[in-house]
């Protein structure tokens, strides 16, 4: 086999105990979730012996039981929504049955194993890749073991992502309550459930599930929901919950839970007044924590801590030179997008020597509520943290002729530029289709491109992504004391035509 | 004819007043004193608390209470009410304040200075456990400035006297917490809220006179910390300082004269608030005339989305697309929340800083919805897209925040007798450069 540049496979150590196979490989990968597929095939590609480890699913929770179930389920609630809206613009009085979990829950199966076929075991190993099946951990600085056999590595890549953080109140035996993981194996859709956590996770399953005509209360202990985002995103999207009938109570916290009946009685305070929230179903879903209980890091010599996981450089290299991380376990955004990049940046600085840097990324994320909520780059108070005075472009959705057709309104285009010069440092859009249109403002920011760049970019009519053409064309226009009449065609996204 | 203040803007600004009939300076000298008429009428002269709201069981508000002591020098400057009326109701008010219950208890009236939102009307202890409020406090003290400034005859001492008492026992460092910033409050039971203040809004008023106290006063920093969350956006083509709520604008600058005095904020934009709260007024307006929502009432000459009373509920928009009625809430454009409502009180409250948009739209508004404005004052919200009544939803009764704003703005417009005053104050100009302003009537 052909080795990269640089890589040897270790000489075996001749102190380990004969009784154990000991095995060698360039590159072990520990955890088969989007970092570590990532890293197995781009190590693979680069004529690396590769051995994967993971101990439960391949796809990790992405796959299993995180942004895919979640978006599939997402699409079947919208499209019961979308049922419901249909029949009473047609003044119907059609009435839709009560979904049928057991249905949604084998849909998402089905989603879930088309997109597993393209990681299947077989396929892994055309690719070269070795796949073991277990939880392995570290032995010493070089060994990583699994059961009796022992595989002596020249790198490493630690990939085995985040766990449900648990409650912080007492009560909720586990497997009482529903996580991110168990919430998508539901037999029957519950009458109630009561969400405590208003992230990402939690805002798009309560709405989910108020969709498909759960009654849903959320309980979020700060002030807002999503407090990465700026306030007026949070706004909209409380405004989205409450319309879709969500009992929102911010600033509330858990202090305790009990069953009762057939469901769970949750103590609430809120500045000290007590209440209670009675449900059929709790999901928890407070955050995510760093998985690497069972590595045994510090055999490797691998500093880490319970809330950042394993620490690492801006290289992505551990306190071991040897070993490097990468997605959920070392980074604080939890995203899969952002697992699979920071896997690409840890392999080429193991096989190819680079120096590529983890800061240097530029990390979208999105919420995939209704409407979405997507953000890129700096906030404008971040912007202004660092002295960057900033400018913000803005275009309301209502004013996008695509958002009115399809009664999408909700929302904005937010570029937040440099003042003063055509620098595009950050974007929230929030938007039916926020998740895809935030895409042209990262390849924009990625490649230099200002929002003169982006306004010169003709874009299809009508379509949502228009408004950042016209939020960036906005740019152009003189500052003005008093506020012009809008054409026509500024609507349609042709501000300077 | 309405007479525009001597520090008045631009020439542009002051011949549209000018063009202004004899017709519109009735209408408002009228509408402004039925509103001071709600302080007056709706005041427990014993201790000078003021109702909320006309409805029966209404505690007071310590911001009401605010506004009227501030009013009440305008209706002895238009001879409304006696000198002497004016000084025993605010003495009245002014003595309740120093002997209330400071102890911060949850039956008190206030701690550290400040006061809790609400009070019984009565007893003037802390009602439905609502929050010690700072910047309701804020309004308060607002008005007390005003009183201590106003009542400057020598058997008027006590009022002078107290009202700086009541000034400088304010502890602003307290209310800081352990934070770089000011929260919204706090509570006996548990302590300071976590609403912060985030975006531009009617905090200004708050950090001028906390920065601007003689005892105890909050650092400079403070004002930057929360500076650093502004936005400035071009919306609908206009760059702007945004804040949704109307009256985010319009309460600071009741008190204080923004015109042509910048923070490094607005000196850095080339701007100032009083241009800013400008640009505020035309994008509702632009928004209200492209209707997003196609709420029944929204025009280019109907606008005034605020802070105020409206229905609640579920209901269905345009398109079967789902709609949630909000109740008493702080509604704001272009961003929400919105759901049809708007505060009639809100334009004519926008006169001294586009009086052509003012009028224009009271006018529109008394014609085409008389019910919004019944005795001629208006109530506090009404919803044409809801229910089949001319007027669709009408709010009951009236809010003493929106008679109190209306009363204020108003006198500004008309006299800038307030703005006159406070540009007087030692706190007010301290505070007001503490922060950074320069410029303008406040000197380099």
């Amino acid at each position: 086999m052909r080795h990269a540049r640089g890589l040897r496979i270790p000489r075996r150590s001749t102190s380990r105990p004969s009784r154990l196979r000991t095995r060698t490989c360039d590159l072990a990968v520990i955890g088969a979730g989007p970092a570590g597929l990532e890293a197995a095939h781009r190590g693979a590609a680069a004529g690396l012996r590769v051995a994967l480890f993971e101990r439960k699913q391949l796809g990790g929770t992405s796959l299993n039981s995180g942004s895919i179930p979640s978006k599939a389920l997402i699409r079947v609630a919208t499209l019961f929504a979308g049922a419901r809206q249909a029949a009473r613009l047609l003044d119907s009085h059609l009435e839709l049955p009560p979904p049928d979990m057991q249905r949604i829950v084998q849909y998402l199966r089905r989603v879930e194993q088309r997109i597993a076929a393209y990681d299947s075991p077989a396929r892994l190993e055309r690719a070269g890749i070795e796949l073991h099946r277990g939880a392995a951990h570290f032995v010493d600085r070089q060994t990583v073991a699994l059961g009796r056999r022992h595989f002596r590595f020249r790198h490493a890549l630690v990939a085995t992502g985040a766990v449900s953080a648990p409650p912080s109140f007492p009560g909720l035996p586990a497997r009482s309550y529903l996580t991110s993981e168990s919430i998508f194996s539901l037999r029957r859709l519950p009458g109630s459930l009561a969400v405590v956590g208003g992230g990402p996770l939690g805002c798009e399953l309560a709405q989910a599930f108020r969709r498909l005509g759960c009654d849903v209360t959320i309980i979020q202990d700060e002030a807002k929901f999503l407090p990465l985002e700026e306030r007026d995103a949070a706004q909209v999207l409380a405004q989205a919950m409450a319309r879709d009938g969500v009992q929102i109570r911010l600033n509330t916290r858990v202090i305790g839970a009990s069953r009762s009946g057939s469901g769970f009685r949750l103590e609430t305070e809120s500045y000290r007044k007590r209440d209670r929230v009675t449900a059929t179903e709790v999901l928890v879903s407070v955050g995510r924590v760093p998985n690497t209980g069972e590595l045994h890091l510090e055999a490797a010599g691998i500093k880490a801590d319970r809330v950042r996981g394993v620490v690492t450089d801006d290289y992505l290299r551990t306190s071991n030179r040897r070993i490097f991380a990468a997605g959920d376990v070392c980074m604080p955004q939890k995203y899969t997008h952002v697992a699979c990049s920071t896997a690409r940046i840890a392999i080429d600085n193991i096989v190819h020597g680079q120096r590529l840097r983890c800061s240097a990324l530029i990390i979208p994320w999105c919420t995939f509520c209704v409407p979405e909520i997507a953000h890129v780059g700096l906030q404008a108070w971040e912007a202004r943290e660092r002295s960057i005075p900033v400018k913000t472009y803005t275009v309301l959705m209502h004013d996008v002729h695509r958002a009115i057709t399809d009664r999408q309104e909700s929302g904005f285009v937010k570029l937040h530029a440099a003042e003063g010069t055509d620098r595009i440092v950050g974007a929230t859009i929030v938007a039916a289709r926020a998740s895809e249109m935030i895409n042209e403002v990262c390849v924009a920011m990625h490649h230099g491109i200002g929002l003169r760049g982006l306004a010169d970019v003709m874009h299809t009519y009508p379509a949502q992504a228009a408004a950042i053409r016209t939020a960036a064309a906005s740019a152009r226009r003189k500052r003005r004391g008093t506020l012009a009449p809008r054409t026509c065609a500024q609507h349609r996204g042709d501000f300077d035509a | 004819m309405l007479v525009l203040p001597p520090t008045a803007t631009t020439g542009a600004h002051r011949r549209r007043w000018a063009a202004h009939d004899e017709a519109d300076a009735d209408l408002v000298a009228r509408l402004q004193q039925t509103a001071f008429g709600y302080l007056w009428q709706y005041c427990n002269s014993r201790n000078g608390l003021v109702a909320d709201t006309s409805r029966a069981g209404s505690p007071c508000s310590i911001a009401v209470v605010g506004f009227a002591l501030s009013a009440y020098l305008v209706a002895i400057e238009r001879g409304w009410i006696s000198r002497q009326a004016g000084a025993a109701r605010t003495l009245a008010t002014l003595r309740f304040l120093l002997h209330c219950d400071q102890s911060g208890a949850p039956q008190a009236s206030g701690y550290k200075g400040f006061y809790f939102h609400f009070l019984d009307m009565q007893t003037g202890r802390r009602a439905w456990n609502c929050e010690l409020s700072l910047i309701d406090s804020t309004l308060l003290l607002a008005g007390l400035v005003t009183s201590g400034l106003f009542f400057d005859r020598h058997d008027e001492a006590e009022i002078r006297d107290a009202a700086s008492v009541l000034c400088e026992r304010v502890d602003w460092r307290w209310a800081q917490g352990d934070s770089k910033s000011l929260s919204q409050g706090w509570l006996p039971e548990a302590g300071f809220l976590h609403y912060g203040w985030e975006g531009y809004n009617e905090a200004l008023l708050l950090y001028v006179l906390g920065l601007g106290a003689r005892t105890r006063p909050l650092p400079a920093a403070a004002f930057t910390t929360w500076t650093v969350t502004y936005q400035w956006e071009r919306i609908f083509g206009q760059d702007v300082l945004y804040a949704g709520p109307l009256f985010t604008h319009l309460f600071p600058q009741a008190w204080l004269d923004l015109r042509g005095i910048r923070d490094d904020f607005m000196r850095e934009k080339r701007s100032d608030y009083f241009q800013n709260t400008r640009r505020a007024i035309a994008l509702q307006r632009e928004y209200c005339e492209c209707n997003p929502l196609e709420a029944a009432a929204y025009a280019r000459d109907l606008w005034g989305i605020s802070a105020g009373d409206g229905p609640t509920g579920a209901g269905l928009g345009p398109y079967a697309v789902d709609q949630y009625r909000f109740g008493y809430m702080a509604r704001g454009i272009p961003f929400g929340p919105d759901d049809g409502t708007l505060c009639p009180w809100a334009m004519l409250a926008s006169l001294p800083f586009d009086a052509d948009a003012a009028l224009t739209g009271t006018r529109r508004l008394l014609r085409d919805f008389p019910q919004v404005c019944p005795a001629e004052r208006f109530v506090s919200g009404f919803n044409p897209s809801v229910d089949a009544a001319p007027a669709g939803w009408v709010s009951e009764g009236w809010y003493g925040l929106d008679q109190g704003l209306l009363v204020l703005s108003i006198e500004n417009a008309r006299s800038g007798l307030i703005w006159s005053l406070t540009r007087d104050s030692p706190a007010v100009r301290r505070g007001l450069r503490r922060a950074g302003f320069s410029g303008g009537w406040l000197g380099s």
